[in-house]
């Protein structure tokens, strides 16, 4: 099994621990992540804050790179939400909107690009639920994660507005993965609830209200996992600043699903960028 | 008209349905059921909820429409689209109001205009985003010394664990985007 491999712009920054850790578990899982040649930014969110067409366009140069690598490597694997739900959208814009799709390509033409709408836009964790799930994990299995209680973090994009691969409200899809490792799942309310994104740079005040409220409904778990990069820096970045102005401890451990199931996979901890998440991991040592 | 903070009219050329035109016809259905103010995490912190942004919008109030906090206060998280019973593509409307609020410069929505503007400088010339030359920009555009101190811890910690470097990385493949921008520039102002 093959995928093509869309990692984006914080994935070579801010959030290189989840490309690590994504490609190490694949690697151990035996299957092949091939990197889209020559990729371009998705537009995060400042596209669409700009610019209709620019929010379309970006995207789908990558897209249109995508397809030009073949057929024979299947669809294009995305671990971060905000990347997925745009080159996503250029998908489903374009498919619906010829108009839409021929201006796009216009835009494209100059560089020997031509977007045909032959790829499908897959999410890590839809990847990891649908194409492996808990039975594929399971034989790769061989440390016991037993002793933790993990809080399923799902966000936003990933589940909306775009509904794929889980319930948008009442998502599901992280639990038996989690189980899978012998680690429990903890019970709350704030799985699918926004992490202020982009509003943490532009407002911080607001964005770190939201967080405060994510990590205090995890209280009582041992670490919460995420499955995109704004989540993850949002909800482990400010752990300090959010702790002194809510008078309560609500430093937690914040990891990327695939470092987790990493650890259960018996997977070494460097391999894993472990050291580079920006909360105290000392538990998981 | 004055807006509550005595501000002067705005958009005193410019008729207001040409301006909201497009967003009139994707919210004339809005039914003002409130759902998607009452699925907004941030309504409480909107001087207008989304519910009754959308009735400006409709109105043709744009005074009152960019004088207000609200839109720039839209995180996307896709409730409201989500949920609305009428199946409108809300998140999108709030996106268009980012997008007229930085075309028409808008006093209120500068900041962000100019965060989102020095991100896609960064796309502009390198394809991918450079996180520190972008954030180096903003600062500059923002001329306030004192946002980055915000940020410095933050920062500290990014570069210590080397997931930030203030140094320009020599040997990272470049993908120039100006022509493509250009591209989209010339046929977005064609419409
Ligand atoms: S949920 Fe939809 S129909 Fe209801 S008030 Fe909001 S925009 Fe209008
Ligand atoms: S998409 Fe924006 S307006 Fe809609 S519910 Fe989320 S934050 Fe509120």
């Amino acid at each position: 099994m093959k995928y093509l491999y869309y990692p984006g712009c914080s994935l070579e920054g801010t959030a290189m621990e989840y490309d690590i850790s994504t490609r190490a578990l694949f690697d151990v899982l035996g299957i092949e992540l091939v990197e889209i040649d020559g990729w371009t930014c998705c537009g995060a969110s400042a596209a669409e804050a700009q610019s209709e067409l620019l929010s379309i366009a970006l995207p789908a140069r990558s897209l249109a790179i995508a397809e030009s690598m073949g057929t024979s490597i299947g669809d294009i694997l995305v671990p971060c939400s905000a990347c997925y739900l745009n080159l996503r959208r250029a998908a489903e814009e374009t498919r619906k909107d010829p108009d839409l799709l021929a201006r796009v390509n216009q835009v494209l033409e100059p560089e020997g690009l031509k977007l045909q709408g032959q790829k499908r836009v897959r999410h890590l964790l839809d990847v990891l639920s649908n194409d492996i799930g808990a039975m594929g994990l399971a034989e790769h299995i061989h440390t016991t994660m037993a002793r933790y209680l993990v809080a399923p973090y799902y966000g936003c994009q990933c589940l909306r507005p775009y509904v794929v691969f889980d319930d948008p409200e009442a998502p599901t899809s992280m639990e038996p993965l989690i189980l899978a490792t012998g680690a429990g799942v903890h019970g709350w309310h704030m799985a699918t609830k926004c992490c202020g994104a982009s509003l943490m740079n532009i407002k911080p005040e607001v964005a770190q209200k939201m967080v405060a409220a994510i990590l205090s409904g995890a209280r009582g778990a041992d670490a919460i996992v995420t499955v995109c990069p704004m989540c993850q820096v949002n909800l482990e970045g400010y752990q300090g600043r959010i702790s002194r102005s809510a008078h309560r401890d609500l430093h937690l451990p914040i990891l990327y699903l695939p470092q987790f199931l990493g650890l259960a996979m018996g997977i070494d901890r460097r391999a894993l960028s472990l050291e580079m998440n920006l909360s105290n991991l000392s538990a998981f040592f | 008209m004055l807006s509550a903070t005595g501000s002067p009219t705005v958009y005193p050329e410019e008729k207001a349905e040409d301006l909201l035109g497009p967003l009139q016809e994707k919210l004339c259905a809005c039914i003002q059921c409130g759902t998607c103010t009452a699925s907004c995490r941030n309504a409480h912190l909107m001087d207008f909820t989304p519910r009754r942004l959308w009735r400006l919008v409709l109105m043709g109030q744009t005074e009152e429409i960019f004088h207000s906090k609200t839109f720039a206060l839209c995180s996307a998280c896709y409730y409201c689209t989500l949920r609305c019973p009428r199946g409108l593509p809300l998140t999108d409307a709030m996106n268009l109001l980012k997008q007229l609020g930085a075309k028409k410069d808008v006093a209120g929505y500068r900041p962000n205009a100019r965060f989102y503007g020095s991100f896609l400088d960064s796309v502009r010339r390198h394809g991918r985003i450079n996180e520190v030359e972008f954030m180096r920009r903003y600062f500059i555009l923002m001329k306030n010394p004192a946002i980055p101190i915000k940020f410095t811890p933050l920062g500290i910690r990014l570069l210590r664990k080397k997931k930030i470097s203030m140094l320009p990385n020599k040997r990272k493949p470049e993908y120039p985007l100006d022509q493509f921008f250009q591209r989209v520039e010339k046929l977005e102002n064609q419409q």
